[in-house]
């Protein structure tokens, strides 16, 4: 199913990392498996959604998806480059083409450095010039004031500091960027302006977007294609309108089921 | 019928300064009828859930108001006495089950040693009780949880745990605060499920602290809508998801994602709406500032 035009394709992915709690003196931690044959192509330009309960493998993908982690089976290519074992020096120049947003913005972003500083500081390793224009342009962006450069983080609202953090990953001009649980610790209407101000990047930057949330609510909004894991295997993966019309895994009505709606009618509760 | 909990005119302040965190909150709570606190971080949810335990941060005190529980003035009563009537009515479900359980201590002492410093019943009768209650949240195993480390139960069955806990010694009023926002949403159902079961069987009063206006909708039968520790809308359920009074309210309706309907865009609460808010809450303390 190989698509025409795709940045990422993966097949049979396995990830396993070691059981630390069980890991004996000396000599080396048995390995838990964690990710099962996973097959998935992500089209340029596009947004997967990665949905699942905890514990279900969403956050391991995307991470083996940046190779933060290196797979023990199965191969990951990029823009058609195997990228499955590759080292630290060879993945370099590919790691500034995938960025990465973080769940929380408090612990990501350094709180004894200004904005300004936090946001130059991937442009800088990266060995670019004009790094005060790029600021100010990834500032732009996220539709906050340049201003803002000079500011602490605990200056700003948790929907700010998120856009600070959508702001540092687009910088470098990134092809695809992982955004993990980016809305979980907000308050629903910041929450609604980061996903706005996240879509509309994705269309006018033409981003390609892994998106990995527990709340289908959001990937609704969002994403072209949604995975559903279920304890590291796929559940389900279907086009957004598919899964949400026509879900065909029970583990995937079952999450649908379980969300409750703004509505005292809903069936089923 | 005069309310179990009635809760008028509430405000406190920070110690030393003179901004109010809580401003002339009021509202009541029937036997059996579960009231929704609803609102953003900061909006003062969790503090009324506090202030009516009697477990408020010391730094924050009560300036004005009345709390009556069960017809007992709170605020009149000596603290010794306040503390007894509380601990024998009134119970919490809080939100991290993972913090609020002792990590060195197994299950049962956890629940069981509130009924001895309380109620005064014996560790044999206790334990009946407690094995009674594992089994009531549909724990299958309670001889085995009780004498497990919070570590190794799951985070829905730690929750069970503490709901169990809190309605162990039979109390007319729980304050729910979040207790599902840490867990999965298919375990969520199931606890919020739970939660209504008990509090109907057993007609508690409940106060249900959340933030999600989805969970609201399946648990309260009344809502107060919280903004600045003011409450800007008090609402039946049905009234409120048939279109809310408030347009801060409004606002915050918008902003709930719902997967059924994806075309809806998303509304971020508009400036004009927090400028309007916010004008009614510092026009409240200048009301209040004349008055006092």
């Amino acid at each position: 199913m190989a698509l025409d035009d795709s940045l990422f394709s993966v097949s049979a992915l396995e990830v396993a990392l070691p059981d630390m709690a069980a890991k004996p003196v000396f000599g080396r931690a048995p390995m838990i498996p964690i990710l099962k044959q996973i097959d998935l192509e992500i089209g340029r330009g596009s947004v997967l959604g990665i949905v699942g309960g905890s514990g279900s493998g969403k956050s391991t993908l995307g991470r083996a998806l940046l190779r933060l982690i290196e797979p023990v089976g199965g191969s990951i290519r990029f823009d058609g480059q195997d990228i499955t074992h590759l080292g630290e020096d060879s993945l370099r120049p590919i790691r500034r083409r995938m960025q990465m947003i973080f769940q929380d913005p408090m612990s990501s972003l350094n709180p004894r450095r200004r904005i300004g500083a936090i946001i130059a500081d991937p442009i800088l390793m990266h060995g670019f010039d004009r790094i005060d224009a790029r600021v100010d342009e990834a500032l732009d962006h996220v539709g906050l004031p340049r201003t803002f450069r000079s500011r602490y983080p605990h200056e700003l609202s948790g929907g700010q500091r998120q856009r600070v953090g959508i702001a540092r990953a687009i910088a470098l001009k990134p092809e695809f960027i992982l955004a993990d649980e980016i809305v979980s610790g907000l308050d629903v209407s910041s929450q609604a302006q980061v996903l706005n101000v996240l879509g509309n990047l994705v269309k006018e930057l033409g981003l390609t977007l892994a998106f990995i949330s527990h709340d289908l609510s959001v990937i609704r909004r969002l994403c072209d294609r949604v995975m559903v894991l279920n304890r590291g295997e796929i559940a389900e993966y279907a086009t957004a309108d598919e899964l949400f019309r026509t879900p065909q895994s029970a583990y995937t009505r079952e999450l649908l089921d379980a969300i409750p709606l703004p509505d005292p009618n809903q069936a089923n509760w | 019928m005069s309310a179990f909990l009635s809760v008028s005119n509430l405000s406190a302040s920070i110690r030393g300064n003179q901004q109010r965190v809580l401003r002339s909150v009021s509202f009541s709570i029937d036997t059996g009828e579960v009231l929704g606190l609803v609102g953003e971080s900061g909006a003062g949810k969790s503090m009324i859930g506090k202030a009516v335990l009697g477990i408020l941060p010391v730094a924050i005190d009560i300036t004005e108001g009345e709390i009556l529980l069960d017809g007992h003035d709170l605020l009149a009563m000596r603290p010794k006495d306040r503390r007894r009537l509380i601990g024998a009515t009134a119970a919490l479900i809080p939100q991290d089950p993972l913090t609020a359980l002792n990590p060195s201590r197994r299950i049962e002492p956890q629940i069981t040693n509130r009924l001895g410093d309380i109620l005064g019943w014996t560790k044999a009768t206790a334990r009946v009780r407690a094995m009674e209650l594992l089994d009531e949240v549909s724990i299958d195993n309670p001889e085995r949880v009780m004498a497990s480390y919070p570590h190794e139960l799951s985070g829905g069955m730690r929750q069970r745990v503490l709901i169990a806990s809190a309605f162990a010694a039979n109390p007319k009023l729980v304050v729910a605060d979040e207790p599902t926002t840490a867990l999965d949403v298919t375990v969520q159902k199931q606890i919020l499920r739970l939660i209504r079961e008990l509090q109907a069987r057993h007609a508690t009063a409940m106060v249900f602290v959340t933030h999600d206006l989805g969970v609201v909708s399946k648990i309260c039968q009344r809502l107060s809508v919280l903004y600045g520790g003011m409450v800007v809308e008090n609402s039946t359920v049905a009234e409120f998801f048939n279109g809310p009074k408030h347009a801060y309210s409004r606002a915050l309706l918008a902003a709930t994602p719902k997967y059924t309907d994806p075309d809806a865009s998303l509304l971020p609460v508009d400036e004009s709406v927090i400028e309007q808010v916010a004008g009614e809450v510092l026009a409240a303390d200048r009301g209040w500032r004349h008055g006092a």
